[in-house]
Protein backbone atom coordinates (compact mmCIF):
# COMPACT_ATOMS: atom_id res chain seq x y z
CA UNK A 1 0.00 0.00 0.00
CA UNK A 2 3.36 2.22 -0.16
CA UNK A 3 1.88 3.68 -3.72
CA UNK A 4 -1.08 5.23 -2.64
CA UNK A 5 0.47 6.78 0.08
CA UNK A 6 2.91 7.83 -2.17
CA UNK A 7 0.05 8.81 -4.50
CA UNK A 8 -1.61 10.85 -1.85
CA UNK A 9 1.14 12.84 -0.90
CA UNK A 10 2.50 13.14 -4.48
CA UNK A 11 -1.52 14.49 -5.26
CA UNK A 12 -1.94 17.25 -2.26
CA UNK A 13 2.02 18.55 -2.97
CA UNK A 14 0.25 19.43 -6.60
CA UNK A 15 -1.52 21.62 -4.25
CA UNK A 16 1.41 23.66 -3.30
CA UNK A 17 2.43 23.49 -6.80
CA UNK A 18 -1.27 24.99 -8.23
CA UNK A 19 -1.19 27.87 -5.79
CA UNK A 20 2.57 29.07 -6.94
CA UNK A 21 0.95 28.39 -10.62
CA UNK A 22 -2.58 29.85 -9.98
CA UNK A 23 -1.42 33.78 -10.06
CA UNK A 24 0.92 33.15 -12.74
CA UNK A 25 -2.14 31.36 -14.92
CA UNK A 26 -4.21 34.03 -14.26
CA UNK A 27 -1.97 37.12 -15.42
CA UNK A 28 -0.62 35.37 -18.25
CA UNK A 29 -4.49 34.49 -19.10
CA UNK A 30 -5.37 38.13 -19.23
CA UNK A 31 -2.47 40.13 -20.83
CA UNK A 32 -0.21 37.19 -22.03
CA UNK A 33 2.65 38.18 -20.04
CA UNK A 34 5.12 35.56 -17.95
CA UNK A 35 6.30 37.15 -15.26
CA UNK A 36 9.99 35.84 -14.43
CA UNK A 37 9.78 37.46 -10.86
CA UNK A 38 6.35 35.33 -9.65
CA UNK A 39 8.53 32.95 -7.70
CA UNK A 40 10.72 35.84 -5.67
CA UNK A 41 7.35 37.63 -5.21
CA UNK A 42 5.99 34.23 -3.35
CA UNK A 43 9.74 34.45 -1.25
CA UNK A 44 8.53 38.11 -0.42
CA UNK A 45 5.57 37.75 0.37
CA UNK A 46 6.53 35.14 2.69
CA UNK A 47 8.95 37.62 4.61
CA UNK A 48 5.99 39.64 4.61
CA UNK A 49 4.50 37.24 6.67
CA UNK A 50 6.87 35.96 8.57
CA UNK A 51 7.65 39.81 9.43
CA UNK A 52 3.75 39.87 11.21
CA UNK A 53 4.80 37.00 13.08
CA UNK A 54 7.80 37.77 14.52
CA UNK A 55 7.90 41.59 14.58
CA UNK A 56 3.99 42.01 15.64
CA UNK A 57 3.57 38.29 16.99
CA UNK A 58 1.01 37.69 15.12
CA UNK A 59 -0.55 34.07 14.21
CA UNK A 60 0.62 33.12 10.82
CA UNK A 61 -2.90 33.13 9.18
CA UNK A 62 -3.88 36.91 10.38
CA UNK A 63 0.01 37.81 9.88
CA UNK A 64 -1.10 36.83 5.66
CA UNK A 65 -4.44 38.18 5.91
CA UNK A 66 -2.87 41.57 6.58
CA UNK A 67 -0.01 40.91 3.74
CA UNK A 68 -3.28 40.24 1.27
CA UNK A 69 -4.34 43.72 0.41
CA UNK A 70 -0.54 44.99 0.85
CA UNK A 71 0.62 42.38 -1.56
CA UNK A 72 -2.80 43.45 -3.81
CA UNK A 73 -1.21 47.44 -3.73
CA UNK A 74 1.77 46.41 -4.65
CA UNK A 75 0.46 44.63 -7.68
CA UNK A 76 -1.37 47.34 -8.80
CA UNK A 77 1.35 49.61 -8.24
CA UNK A 78 3.78 46.86 -10.58
CA UNK A 79 1.54 46.14 -13.18
CA UNK A 80 0.18 50.55 -13.61
CA UNK A 81 3.86 52.06 -12.63
CA UNK A 82 6.28 49.24 -14.53
CA UNK A 83 4.53 46.53 -16.56
CA UNK A 84 1.82 47.92 -18.42
CA UNK A 85 4.44 50.59 -19.93
CA UNK A 86 6.19 47.58 -21.33
CA UNK A 87 3.59 45.40 -22.58
CA UNK A 88 2.41 45.52 -26.44
CA UNK A 89 3.55 42.99 -29.33
CA UNK A 90 6.40 42.15 -28.50
CA UNK A 91 7.03 39.90 -25.85
CA UNK A 92 10.58 40.18 -25.13
CA UNK A 93 10.38 43.84 -22.51
CA UNK A 94 7.87 42.30 -20.48
CA UNK A 95 10.41 39.00 -20.16
CA UNK A 96 13.42 41.22 -19.16
CA UNK A 97 11.65 44.11 -17.18
CA UNK A 98 10.41 40.99 -14.51
CA UNK A 99 13.90 38.87 -14.72
CA UNK A 100 15.37 42.38 -13.89
CA UNK A 101 12.57 42.49 -11.10
CA UNK A 102 13.47 39.40 -10.37
CA UNK A 103 17.20 39.85 -9.69
CA UNK A 104 16.63 43.06 -7.57
CA UNK A 105 14.22 41.19 -5.58
CA UNK A 106 16.70 38.33 -4.69
CA UNK A 107 19.20 40.53 -3.62
CA UNK A 108 17.19 42.64 -1.86
CA UNK A 109 15.81 40.26 0.05
CA UNK A 110 19.42 38.85 0.80
CA UNK A 111 20.23 42.22 1.42
CA UNK A 112 17.57 43.03 4.43
CA UNK A 113 16.97 39.14 5.01
CA UNK A 114 20.67 37.75 5.37
CA UNK A 115 20.82 33.99 3.09
CA UNK A 116 20.09 32.29 6.58
CA UNK A 117 16.57 29.59 6.12
CA UNK A 118 13.84 30.76 8.08
CA UNK A 119 10.33 29.38 8.25
CA UNK A 120 6.79 30.92 9.44
CA UNK A 121 6.48 28.91 13.19
CA UNK A 122 2.75 27.20 12.39
CA UNK A 123 2.86 25.46 16.16
CA UNK A 124 0.72 22.62 16.53
CA UNK A 125 -0.20 22.21 12.73
CA UNK A 126 3.47 21.26 11.66
CA UNK A 127 3.20 18.42 13.00
CA UNK A 128 -0.32 17.30 13.19
CA UNK A 129 -1.53 14.42 10.75
CA UNK A 130 -5.02 12.50 10.39
CA UNK A 131 -5.60 8.98 10.10
CA UNK A 132 -7.75 7.71 6.68
CA UNK A 133 -7.15 4.09 7.37
CA UNK A 134 -5.15 3.39 4.29
CA UNK A 135 -2.92 6.20 4.94
CA UNK A 136 -2.14 8.86 6.93
CA UNK A 137 -1.76 12.58 5.74
CA UNK A 138 -0.45 16.00 7.02
CA UNK A 139 -3.16 18.45 8.39
CA UNK A 140 -0.42 20.61 6.42
CA UNK A 141 -0.57 19.42 3.27
CA UNK A 142 -4.42 18.57 3.56
CA UNK A 143 -5.46 22.07 4.08
CA UNK A 144 -2.64 23.28 1.32
CA UNK A 145 -4.67 21.30 -1.25
CA UNK A 146 -7.56 22.69 0.07
CA UNK A 147 -6.60 25.99 -0.37
CA UNK A 148 -5.36 25.48 -3.72
CA UNK A 149 -9.09 23.74 -4.70
CA UNK A 150 -10.74 27.06 -2.40
CA UNK A 151 -8.06 29.54 -4.32
CA UNK A 152 -9.31 28.01 -8.12
CA UNK A 153 -13.02 27.43 -7.53
CA UNK A 154 -13.11 31.44 -6.45
CA UNK A 155 -11.16 32.90 -9.25
CA UNK A 156 -13.38 30.86 -11.51
CA UNK A 157 -16.41 32.14 -10.05
CA UNK A 158 -15.03 35.62 -10.54
CA UNK A 159 -13.75 34.88 -14.17
CA UNK A 160 -16.97 33.78 -15.26
CA UNK A 161 -20.17 35.37 -12.91
CA UNK A 162 -18.77 38.93 -12.26
CA UNK A 163 -18.89 41.95 -14.33
CA UNK A 164 -15.01 42.11 -12.86
CA UNK A 165 -14.46 38.79 -14.80
CA UNK A 166 -16.24 39.46 -17.99
CA UNK A 167 -14.22 42.51 -18.49
CA UNK A 168 -11.00 39.96 -17.85
CA UNK A 169 -12.22 38.11 -20.35
CA UNK A 170 -12.98 40.75 -22.76
CA UNK A 171 -10.14 42.21 -22.51
CA UNK A 172 -7.93 39.45 -22.93
CA UNK A 173 -10.29 39.00 -26.42
CA UNK A 174 -9.95 42.09 -27.42
CA UNK A 175 -8.35 45.19 -25.91
CA UNK A 176 -9.19 48.19 -28.26
CA UNK A 177 -12.88 46.93 -28.33
CA UNK A 178 -13.06 46.58 -24.70
CA UNK A 179 -11.97 50.14 -24.54
CA UNK A 180 -15.19 50.75 -26.56
CA UNK A 181 -16.93 49.08 -24.17
CA UNK A 182 -15.53 51.69 -21.32
CA UNK A 183 -13.07 49.48 -19.82
CA UNK A 184 -9.68 50.56 -19.40
CA UNK A 185 -7.21 47.58 -19.99
CA UNK A 186 -4.77 49.07 -17.99
CA UNK A 187 -6.70 49.33 -15.03
CA UNK A 188 -8.06 45.49 -15.49
CA UNK A 189 -4.54 44.44 -15.64
CA UNK A 190 -3.63 46.46 -12.66
CA UNK A 191 -6.31 44.56 -11.05
CA UNK A 192 -5.35 41.28 -12.20
CA UNK A 193 -1.86 41.73 -10.82
CA UNK A 194 -3.12 42.93 -7.63
CA UNK A 195 -5.47 39.58 -7.57
CA UNK A 196 -2.26 37.25 -8.34
CA UNK A 197 -0.48 39.12 -5.58
CA UNK A 198 -3.22 38.06 -3.46
CA UNK A 199 -3.03 34.46 -4.27
CA UNK A 200 0.88 35.03 -4.47
CA UNK A 201 0.15 36.17 -0.70
CA UNK A 202 -2.00 32.08 0.16
CA UNK A 203 1.53 30.36 -2.03
CA UNK A 204 3.70 32.33 0.39
CA UNK A 205 1.67 31.35 3.77
CA UNK A 206 2.07 27.73 2.87
CA UNK A 207 5.53 27.53 1.46
CA UNK A 208 6.82 29.14 4.59
CA UNK A 209 5.05 27.30 7.59
CA UNK A 210 5.80 23.45 5.12
CA UNK A 211 9.38 24.52 4.67
CA UNK A 212 12.53 26.19 5.36
CA UNK A 213 12.71 29.21 2.79
CA UNK A 214 15.40 31.31 1.76
CA UNK A 215 16.10 34.30 -0.11
CA UNK A 216 17.26 32.44 -3.34
CA UNK A 217 14.87 29.59 -3.37
CA UNK A 218 12.18 31.63 -5.66
CA UNK A 219 12.91 31.02 -9.05
CA UNK A 220 12.88 26.94 -8.61
CA UNK A 221 9.59 28.18 -7.08
CA UNK A 222 8.65 29.98 -10.66
CA UNK A 223 9.62 26.73 -13.08
CA UNK A 224 7.14 24.16 -10.53
CA UNK A 225 4.50 26.98 -11.45
CA UNK A 226 5.28 27.48 -14.67
CA UNK A 227 5.61 23.86 -15.58
CA UNK A 228 2.51 23.33 -13.94
CA UNK A 229 0.79 26.44 -16.13
CA UNK A 230 1.99 25.23 -19.27
CA UNK A 231 0.63 20.97 -18.60
CA UNK A 232 -2.41 22.25 -17.84
CA UNK A 233 -2.71 24.50 -21.25
CA UNK A 234 -2.38 27.94 -21.00
CA UNK A 235 -4.86 30.16 -19.30
CA UNK A 236 -7.00 27.13 -18.05
CA UNK A 237 -6.89 27.31 -13.86
CA UNK A 238 -8.63 23.93 -13.46
CA UNK A 239 -5.75 22.53 -15.93
CA UNK A 240 -3.23 24.41 -13.70
CA UNK A 241 -4.33 22.42 -11.07
CA UNK A 242 -3.98 19.27 -12.89
CA UNK A 243 -0.66 20.37 -13.89
CA UNK A 244 0.26 20.86 -10.05
CA UNK A 245 -1.04 17.25 -9.69
CA UNK A 246 0.89 15.95 -12.23
CA UNK A 247 4.40 17.21 -11.36
CA UNK A 248 3.77 16.76 -7.54
CA UNK A 249 3.02 12.87 -8.18
CA UNK A 250 5.81 12.52 -10.21
CA UNK A 251 8.03 14.38 -7.53
CA UNK A 252 6.93 11.90 -4.68
CA UNK A 253 7.35 8.85 -6.68
CA UNK A 254 10.69 9.80 -8.05
CA UNK A 255 11.23 10.52 -4.16
CA UNK A 256 10.16 7.00 -3.51
CA UNK A 257 12.81 5.44 -5.99
CA UNK A 258 15.39 7.45 -5.01
CA UNK A 259 15.27 10.45 -3.10
CA UNK A 260 17.58 12.21 -5.60
CA UNK A 261 15.49 11.63 -8.00
CA UNK A 262 12.52 13.95 -6.73
CA UNK A 263 12.79 17.24 -8.55
CA UNK A 264 14.33 15.06 -11.75
CA UNK A 265 11.35 12.99 -11.76
CA UNK A 266 9.00 16.34 -11.94
CA UNK A 267 10.78 17.49 -14.91
CA UNK A 268 10.54 14.48 -16.78
CA UNK A 269 6.62 14.23 -16.23
CA UNK A 270 6.84 18.24 -18.01
CA UNK A 271 8.52 17.22 -21.05
CA UNK A 272 6.24 13.69 -21.45
CA UNK A 273 3.08 15.75 -20.86
CA UNK A 274 4.83 18.23 -23.73
CA UNK A 275 5.92 15.31 -26.11
CA UNK A 276 2.41 13.90 -26.13
CA UNK A 277 0.90 17.34 -25.86
CA UNK A 278 2.30 20.19 -26.58
CA UNK A 279 -0.57 23.10 -26.02
CA UNK A 280 -1.35 20.82 -22.88
CA UNK A 281 -4.12 18.58 -21.59
CA UNK A 282 -6.61 21.66 -21.66
CA UNK A 283 -5.62 24.40 -24.01
CA UNK A 284 -8.28 27.15 -24.58
CA UNK A 285 -10.56 27.04 -27.64
CA UNK A 286 -9.62 30.54 -28.42
CA UNK A 287 -5.97 31.64 -28.49
CA UNK B 1 -24.02 70.40 -31.41
CA UNK B 2 -23.96 66.51 -29.59
CA UNK B 3 -20.23 65.87 -31.66
CA UNK B 4 -18.61 67.84 -33.94
CA UNK B 5 -14.93 67.73 -35.18
CA UNK B 6 -12.65 70.61 -36.35
CA UNK B 7 -10.10 70.21 -38.37
CA UNK B 8 -9.63 66.78 -37.62
CA UNK B 9 -6.57 64.96 -39.03
CA UNK B 10 -5.14 61.38 -38.27
CA UNK B 11 -2.15 59.99 -39.43
CA UNK B 12 -0.79 56.21 -39.27
CA UNK B 13 2.92 56.82 -39.14
CA UNK B 14 3.89 58.98 -42.52
CA UNK B 15 0.81 58.28 -43.93
CA UNK B 16 -2.02 60.71 -43.77
CA UNK B 17 -5.27 59.36 -43.51
CA UNK B 18 -7.61 62.91 -42.35
CA UNK B 19 -7.12 66.15 -43.72
CA UNK B 20 -9.04 68.74 -41.66
CA UNK B 21 -12.38 66.95 -41.77
CA UNK B 22 -15.65 69.24 -40.33
CA UNK B 23 -18.46 67.23 -39.21
CA UNK B 24 -21.45 67.80 -37.17
CA UNK B 25 -23.94 65.72 -35.55
CA UNK B 26 -26.87 67.33 -33.67
CA UNK B 27 -28.93 65.69 -31.03
CA UNK B 28 -31.24 63.03 -32.50
CA UNK B 29 -29.97 63.36 -35.62
CA UNK B 30 -29.06 60.47 -38.39
CA UNK B 31 -25.78 61.21 -40.35
CA UNK B 32 -25.11 59.03 -43.08
CA UNK B 33 -20.93 59.03 -44.07
CA UNK B 34 -20.35 57.53 -47.69
CA UNK B 35 -17.06 57.32 -49.70
CA UNK B 36 -15.39 54.34 -51.08
CA UNK B 37 -12.74 52.22 -49.80
CA UNK B 38 -9.88 54.11 -48.18
CA UNK B 39 -11.84 57.51 -48.06
CA UNK B 40 -11.25 57.14 -44.51
CA UNK B 41 -14.41 56.85 -43.13
CA UNK B 42 -13.34 54.22 -40.88
CA UNK B 43 -10.46 56.34 -39.66
CA UNK B 44 -12.85 59.16 -39.04
CA UNK B 45 -14.74 56.47 -36.56
CA UNK B 46 -11.65 55.85 -35.00
CA UNK B 47 -10.68 59.06 -34.42
CA UNK B 48 -14.37 60.24 -32.87
CA UNK B 49 -13.80 56.75 -30.34
CA UNK B 50 -10.18 57.48 -28.96
CA UNK B 51 -8.77 54.56 -30.90
CA UNK B 52 -6.70 56.85 -32.89
CA UNK B 53 -5.78 59.81 -30.21
CA UNK B 54 -5.96 63.10 -31.23
CA UNK B 55 -5.84 67.22 -30.21
CA UNK B 56 -8.33 68.05 -27.55
CA UNK B 57 -10.52 70.58 -29.69
CA UNK B 58 -10.40 68.47 -32.78
CA UNK B 59 -13.38 66.77 -31.91
CA UNK B 60 -16.30 68.30 -29.37
CA UNK B 61 -18.92 66.49 -27.05
CA UNK B 62 -21.58 69.39 -26.53
CA UNK B 63 -18.95 72.11 -26.69
CA UNK B 64 -16.45 70.02 -24.49
CA UNK B 65 -13.41 68.74 -26.08
CA UNK B 66 -13.03 65.00 -26.01
CA UNK B 67 -10.44 64.64 -28.82
CA UNK B 68 -7.42 63.45 -26.63
CA UNK B 69 -9.74 61.11 -24.11
CA UNK B 70 -9.21 57.48 -24.24
CA UNK B 71 -12.00 55.57 -26.02
CA UNK B 72 -13.39 54.25 -22.52
CA UNK B 73 -13.83 58.09 -20.97
CA UNK B 74 -15.49 58.96 -24.43
CA UNK B 75 -17.95 55.61 -24.33
CA UNK B 76 -18.52 56.67 -20.95
CA UNK B 77 -19.80 60.26 -21.97
CA UNK B 78 -22.17 58.49 -24.45
CA UNK B 79 -20.91 57.66 -27.42
CA UNK B 80 -21.31 53.88 -28.52
CA UNK B 81 -19.82 52.11 -31.37
CA UNK B 82 -20.71 49.37 -33.45
CA UNK B 83 -17.03 48.42 -34.96
CA UNK B 84 -16.40 47.28 -38.31
CA UNK B 85 -16.08 43.43 -38.57
CA UNK B 86 -18.25 43.39 -35.36
CA UNK B 87 -15.66 42.19 -33.10
CA UNK B 88 -17.73 40.52 -30.41
CA UNK B 89 -15.54 38.34 -27.54
CA UNK B 90 -15.26 35.39 -28.26
CA UNK B 91 -14.55 34.02 -24.92
CA UNK B 92 -18.39 35.58 -24.07
CA UNK B 93 -21.14 34.11 -24.37
CA UNK B 94 -23.95 36.32 -26.63
CA UNK B 95 -25.95 37.01 -23.23
CA UNK B 96 -22.63 38.51 -22.05
CA UNK B 97 -21.12 40.14 -24.99
CA UNK B 98 -24.63 42.30 -24.50
CA UNK B 99 -24.01 43.39 -20.77
CA UNK B 100 -20.41 44.04 -21.02
CA UNK B 101 -21.57 46.88 -23.40
CA UNK B 102 -23.83 48.52 -20.33
CA UNK B 103 -21.56 47.34 -17.45
CA UNK B 104 -19.00 50.80 -17.51
CA UNK B 105 -21.94 52.79 -18.07
CA UNK B 106 -25.31 52.42 -16.52
CA UNK B 107 -27.79 55.30 -16.93
CA UNK B 108 -31.68 54.94 -17.31
CA UNK B 109 -32.93 54.76 -20.79
CA UNK B 110 -35.08 52.61 -23.38
CA UNK B 111 -32.47 49.61 -23.83
CA UNK B 112 -31.97 46.95 -21.48
CA UNK B 113 -31.56 43.39 -22.11
CA UNK B 114 -35.34 42.95 -21.95
CA UNK B 115 -35.16 45.30 -24.64
CA UNK B 116 -32.80 44.18 -26.93
CA UNK B 117 -34.20 41.09 -26.88
CA UNK B 118 -37.67 42.52 -28.12
CA UNK B 119 -35.62 44.46 -30.38
CA UNK B 120 -33.39 40.81 -31.86
CA UNK B 121 -35.83 38.02 -30.53
CA UNK B 122 -33.23 35.39 -32.04
CA UNK B 123 -30.86 36.63 -29.77
CA UNK B 124 -32.79 35.29 -26.83
CA UNK B 125 -32.38 32.24 -28.35
CA UNK B 126 -28.90 31.83 -28.83
CA UNK B 127 -27.99 34.20 -25.60
CA UNK B 128 -25.75 30.93 -23.98
CA UNK B 129 -24.57 30.51 -27.39
CA UNK B 130 -20.52 31.76 -27.91
CA UNK B 131 -20.81 35.40 -29.41
CA UNK B 132 -18.64 33.90 -32.74
CA UNK B 133 -20.56 30.61 -33.35
CA UNK B 134 -24.12 33.06 -34.58
CA UNK B 135 -24.31 33.74 -38.28
CA UNK B 136 -22.54 37.07 -39.92
CA UNK B 137 -26.14 38.76 -39.18
CA UNK B 138 -26.45 37.76 -35.99
CA UNK B 139 -23.02 38.44 -34.93
CA UNK B 140 -24.36 42.22 -36.47
CA UNK B 141 -27.49 42.44 -34.15
CA UNK B 142 -24.93 41.37 -30.80
CA UNK B 143 -22.76 44.33 -31.62
CA UNK B 144 -25.75 46.74 -31.82
CA UNK B 145 -27.52 45.44 -29.19
CA UNK B 146 -23.89 45.63 -27.56
CA UNK B 147 -23.54 48.71 -28.09
CA UNK B 148 -27.30 49.98 -27.23
CA UNK B 149 -26.86 48.39 -23.87
CA UNK B 150 -25.04 52.11 -22.64
CA UNK B 151 -28.09 53.90 -23.83
CA UNK B 152 -25.79 55.87 -25.81
CA UNK B 153 -26.61 59.67 -27.11
CA UNK B 154 -24.75 59.14 -30.14
CA UNK B 155 -24.47 55.50 -31.73
CA UNK B 156 -21.45 54.88 -34.48
CA UNK B 157 -22.76 52.01 -36.61
CA UNK B 158 -19.33 51.61 -38.95
CA UNK B 159 -20.11 49.25 -42.14
CA UNK B 160 -22.87 47.71 -40.62
CA UNK B 161 -23.97 45.88 -43.85
CA UNK B 162 -20.43 44.72 -44.89
CA UNK B 163 -20.49 41.37 -45.91
CA UNK B 164 -24.07 40.90 -45.35
CA UNK B 165 -26.68 39.31 -47.66
CA UNK B 166 -29.26 41.71 -49.04
CA UNK B 167 -32.25 40.33 -46.51
CA UNK B 168 -30.49 40.73 -43.69
CA UNK B 169 -29.35 44.17 -44.32
CA UNK B 170 -32.48 45.08 -44.71
CA UNK B 171 -33.68 43.61 -41.39
CA UNK B 172 -30.51 45.36 -39.83
CA UNK B 173 -31.36 48.45 -41.14
CA UNK B 174 -35.40 48.16 -40.30
CA UNK B 175 -33.98 48.58 -36.60
CA UNK B 176 -32.69 52.00 -37.10
CA UNK B 177 -35.93 53.76 -37.00
CA UNK B 178 -36.85 52.06 -33.65
CA UNK B 179 -33.11 53.19 -32.36
CA UNK B 180 -33.77 57.06 -33.13
CA UNK B 181 -37.68 56.33 -31.65
CA UNK B 182 -35.17 55.86 -28.57
CA UNK B 183 -33.60 59.03 -28.62
CA UNK B 184 -29.93 58.19 -30.00
CA UNK B 185 -28.51 60.13 -32.67
CA UNK B 186 -27.38 57.41 -35.31
CA UNK B 187 -23.97 58.20 -37.81
CA UNK B 188 -24.08 55.20 -40.40
CA UNK B 189 -20.82 54.25 -42.05
CA UNK B 190 -21.62 53.14 -45.53
CA UNK B 191 -20.72 52.29 -49.03
CA UNK B 192 -23.48 51.60 -50.07
CA UNK B 193 -25.21 55.48 -51.41
CA UNK B 194 -28.86 53.95 -51.92
CA UNK B 195 -28.94 52.43 -48.07
CA UNK B 196 -27.40 55.82 -46.90
CA UNK B 197 -29.63 58.09 -48.40
CA UNK B 198 -32.57 55.83 -47.48
CA UNK B 199 -32.03 56.59 -43.74
CA UNK B 200 -30.20 59.63 -42.96
CA UNK B 201 -31.24 63.40 -42.56
CA UNK B 202 -28.05 64.24 -43.96
CA UNK B 203 -25.34 62.80 -45.75
CA UNK B 204 -21.65 63.56 -45.92
CA UNK B 205 -19.62 61.79 -48.87
CA UNK B 206 -15.76 61.27 -47.90
CA UNK B 207 -13.17 60.64 -50.61
CA UNK B 208 -9.10 60.48 -50.02
CA UNK B 209 -9.58 61.65 -46.38
CA UNK B 210 -11.22 64.88 -47.38
CA UNK B 211 -15.37 65.69 -46.45
CA UNK B 212 -16.46 66.15 -50.50
CA UNK B 213 -20.43 66.88 -50.48
CA UNK B 214 -22.70 67.60 -47.54
CA UNK B 215 -26.03 67.45 -48.76
CA UNK B 216 -29.76 66.45 -47.38
CA UNK B 217 -30.83 62.99 -49.54
CA UNK B 218 -33.82 65.40 -50.68
CA UNK B 219 -31.65 68.20 -52.29
CA UNK B 220 -28.56 65.91 -54.06
CA UNK B 221 -28.52 64.34 -57.65
CA UNK B 222 -27.14 61.49 -58.27
CA UNK B 223 -24.40 63.25 -60.12
CA UNK B 224 -23.55 65.57 -57.54
CA UNK B 225 -22.83 62.00 -54.96
CA UNK B 226 -21.37 60.87 -58.28
CA UNK B 227 -18.60 63.15 -58.50
CA UNK B 228 -18.07 63.48 -54.58
CA UNK B 229 -17.46 59.56 -54.54
CA UNK B 230 -15.43 58.87 -56.89
CA UNK B 231 -13.73 62.32 -57.79
CA UNK B 232 -14.85 62.91 -61.33
CA UNK B 233 -16.74 65.14 -63.34
CA UNK B 234 -20.40 63.34 -63.93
Amino acid sequence: MIWVDTLVQGILLGGLYALFAAGLSLVFGIMRLVNLAHGDLIVFAAYLILMGVTLLGLPPWIAALIAMPLMFGLGWLLQSAVLNRVLGKDILPPLLVTFGLSVALQNGLLETFSADSRRIPAGSLEGASLDLGIVTVGVMPLLTFASAIIVIVALNALFYHTALGRAFRATSDDAVTAGLMGIEPKRIFAIATGIAMVVVTIAALYLGMRANFDPSIGPARLIYAFEAVIIGGLGSLWGTLAGGVIIGVAQTFGAAVNPEWQILAGHLAFLAVMLLKPRGLFPRAVD
Amino acid sequence: MLLETHGLTANYGQFRALFGVDIAVAEGECIAIIGANGAGKSTLMRSITGVIRNEPGMVLHRGTPIGALSSAEIMKRGIAMVPEGRRLFPSLTVEENLLIGGQARQVPGPWSLESIYGLFPILRERRKNSGTALSGGQQQMVAIGRALMSNPELLLCDEISLGLAPVVIRDIYAVLPRIREGGAAIVVVEQDIGKALAVADRVYCMMEGRVTLVAKPADVTREAIHAAYFGEAA
